[in-house]
């Protein structure tokens, strides 16, 4: 077989499997792909809607542009890359770390360098792939209304989305070299929830100490901002012209992408080899866990309840995705504690982001606990009755919780009881509510599946996404026009009501 | 001595999927027996295990272990049963010893007690040096013998096993093999399904055949022989001529 066919063969294997790895997502089983394209297509039909709020009003603007604006566009192509950025790390590692093939391709007669040069294009056009499926409906709205020379904006996709995926490979392996297999897993995976992140919360940070409001468009419009900013001339407004069509910059930006990615793989491909090696190596070698210790005494529910709060505290990806919604908390806990000293209307926007934090980690660790159980046939046949069970796993989501979101409670207890009573009132009700969906909705799983859980049903995803935007929008208004809260309340507790009914009737 | 004459006692015991998977058995296991239940893939075997220990519900029938109605009062029976598929399922973030102690717990077995009895099986079997790494890294076989060490360490009375020697080697088959005779010396009562008839030949004291959810033959070796009228026949042939003759029958 020559290098070329090689090549071929792979680089089609690498577009199937993402494919299916994709289809997998969102269909969740076989025999659906039709049904996920399907929702695919009508989720980017009506993305065009918040699509149209958020940038139609942009579709007019042309180069020259003014300062303010460029800050603003070269800021939302900053905050897309990240989240590629991060998107682009969790593939990665997730290649390494959860794809069986590797010992299949390591031991196959080919060169492993070519292989591997497929393999990290295969995760830039992935990554470039979603981040145009995204875009699209945004990209749509400006064509449609500023004319053709917004399709340029795709090319800034593509470029951005190379550049990410580039990046990414680099830092990943990078970190394989510098603190080794074991930890670049935990490492990456948070480094992919603060990039992920940490663009917008340091944003809204700035806002918050300059101007004591969450709003990022007031730092990113500010005089302040404007006159830090570079020379109009500077290469940081390539992407931002690149996207209103200048060609020149999108040229440039396209190949400086395609360079950088071409230099990641001519350097990183023949590396790529070892680092699995590391990495299958270090899978099978010992880690330790806790010092031992004395096996200790309680009840049969206690019991569990420890399992579960070791297996949630040493899951990786768990920790990831809690601390991306826990890092979203940091801006409202800044903004807190900036108006302690005055009773800032401001702070009544804190209630509903905790409130919807709250309900989003609860159905996450409901789903871990409930039906992420790894050894269900020992749970099911130890002496505990099912509801026992149930109630100890529900117990771990709710002091979870709790510890989490107490201390937050607490302090905005002493800028306003009421506030904090209600907030308090929210996140239990969008904690019992998300763990209820969970519960009505279980399903028996792998934990690892975590990522996929939403595949699980895509009733109780949505129904969980509802549930926690209904009670934040609830506790919101209960605060500013209590009247509108009882509405908001009576819909969210009707989607309740009729997600119950609809859900799967068990003995 | 024993209360109780009958480890498990099942009356006709029915469970339909799609076709009878168990068909009105009727089986009775003695105290501190070793009973193999044999049977080609899909007679049955594993249905009527997981019906006994509590995995599912029958159509209809009775479980009956040491006494206790398994249907009626399930906490009751599973306190006294332990249960070990061929698919282990552990918990690959805790150490085996975690994992001992989560077991002891759910079963409420006193910590101090639990605390000599799991390092003195994960020895017996072989895992002293992985007692404190987590499973994650494990073979098959190594995780089989912590699910086995699981079943052990809350001292159940019945031990029921699907398939434990799946994926172990020669020596680990051993340890397993020996621990689960110690136990029945000990006056325990184990079930186990086999594919590899040998074990049934040399460790069980009882074997029964089950084919189409029915019990086609049970008794020592030498009264299978016996019934199969000859004194030199391996398991192994008896086996495959009752699975015939009641494939032919059918």
């Amino acid at each position: 077989m020559s290098v070329a066919t090689d090549l071929g063969w792979f680089a089609r294997h690498e577009i199937r499997l993402a494919w299916r790895e994709f289809i997998a997502m969102m269909a969740g089983r076989r025999g659906r792909k039709r049904a996920a394209i399907v929702g695919l297509i009508a989720f980017a039909a009506i993305l065009h809607l918040p699509a149209y709020a958020v940038i139609g009003r942009f579709a007019d603007l042309q180069m020259p542009l003014d300062k303010p604006s460029l800050i603003v566009m070269t800021a939302t192509i900053a905050l897309s890359w990240a989240l590629m950025l991060s998107q682009a790390i969790e593939s990665v590692t997730r290649v390494f770390y959860a794809r069986a093939d590797l010992d299949l391709i390591m031991s196959s007669p080919v060169r492993l360098a070519n292989v591997f040069s497929i393999r990290i294009a295969a995760i830039a056009l992935m990554v470039t792939g979603m981040a145009l499926l995204f875009a699209t409906p945004f990209v749509d709205v400006l064509v449609i209304g500023g004319g053709v020379r917004w399709l340029a904006a795709f090319g800034v996709v593509i470029a951005i989305g190379l550049s990410a995926a580039a990046l990414a490979i680099a830092a990943t392996l990078i970190l394989f070299r510098l603190i080794g297999p074991g930890r670049t897993r935990l490492v990456a995976q948070i480094l992919a929830a603060v990039v992920g992140a940490g663009f917008v919360i340091a944003l809204q940070v700035a806002a918050i100490l300059s101007y004591g409001t969450l709003s990022r468009f007031a730092v990113l419009t500010s005089d302040a901002a404007a006159a830090y900013a570079p020379d109009l001339d500077s290469l940081l407004w390539w992407p931002a012209r690149a996207a209103l069509g200048d060609s020149e910059a999108l040229l440039l930006l396209l190949s400086g992408s395609l360079t950088l990615l071409g230099v990641v793989m001519a350097v990183f491909s023949p590396r790529f080899a070892d680092t699995a090696v590391n990495v299958a190596a270090s899978s099978n070698s010992a880690r330790q866990g806790l010092r031992t210790r004395a096996f200790r005494n309680g009840s049969r529910q206690l019991a569990l309840r420890r399992k579960e709060f070791v297996l949630l505290k040493r899951d990786p990806w768990l920790l990831s995705q809690s601390l991306m919604q826990l890092l979203y908390l940091v801006p409202p806990a800044l903004l807190l504690w900036r108006s302690f000293s005055d009773s800032s209307a401001a702070t009544v926007l804190i209630t509903p982001v905790i409130v919807m934090a709250a309900g989003q980690l609860a159905g996450g660790l409901a789903w871990l606990t409930i039906s992420g159980e790894d050894a269900a046939d020992l749970i099911a046949t130890a002496p505990m009755s099912p509801s026992s069970v149930t109630r100890a796993k529900i117990e771990v989501v709710l002091i979870a919780v709790a510890v989490i979101f107490a201390p937050l409670v607490a302090a905005l207890a002493f800028a306003s009881p009421l506030q904090a009573a209600v907030t308090a009132a929210g996140v239990m009700i969008a904690t019992v509510s998300a763990t209820a969906i969970q519960l009505w909705f279980r399903v028996q799983a792998r934990r690892s599946h975590f990522r996929r859980r939403q595949t699980s049903s895509r009733l109780a995803t949505f129904a969980e996404a509802f549930s926690s935007i209904g009670w934040a929008a609830t506790a919101a208004l209960a605060l500013a026009i209590p009247v509108a809260a009882l509405v908001s309340g009576a819909i969210t507790a009707a989607i309740m009501a009729a997600t119950w009914k609809i859900s799967p009737k068990r003995e | 001595m024993q209360p109780f004459e009958a480890a498990l006692a099942l009356r006709g015991l029915t469970k339909r999927f799609d076709r009878p998977a168990v068909d009105a058995l009727d089986l009775t296991i003695h105290v501190g027996e070793f009973y193999a239940l044999l049977g080609p893939n899909g007679a049955g075997k594993t249905t009527t295990l997981r019906m006994v220990v509590g995995l599912l519900r029958p159509d209809a029938g009775s479980v009956c272990v040491l006494g206790i109605d398994a249907l009626k009062d399930p906490v009751a029976a599973k306190q006294v049963m332990a249960w070990v598929s061929d698919e282990p399922m552990i918990y690959d973030k805790l150490t085996p010893l975690e994992y001992l102690e989560f077991v002891a717990g759910l079963w409420g077995i006193d910590s101090r007690r639990a605390e000599a009895t799991a390092p003195e099986l994960l020895v017996s079997l072989g895992l002293e040096p992985h007692m404190n790494e987590r499973c994650e890294g494990f073979s098959k076989g190594m995780r089989q013998k912590v699910a086995l060490a699981g079943a052990l360490v809350h001292e159940p009375r019945l031990i029921i096993l699907d398939e434990p020697l799946t994926g172990l080697d020669a020596l680990s088959a051993r340890h397993v093999k020996g621990l689960l005779q110690e136990r029945v010396r000990a006056g325990c009562t184990v079930i186990m399904t086999t594919h590899i008839l040998e074990v049934a030949e040399r460790m069980a004291d009882r074997i029964g055949v089950i084919a189409a959810g029915r019990l086609i033959a049970e008794g020592t070796l030498a009264e299978l022989r016996r019934q199969n009228g000859s004194n030199d026949t391996s398991l192994e042939e008896m086996f495959i001529a009752l699975v015939d003759a009641e494939a032919a029958a059918a």
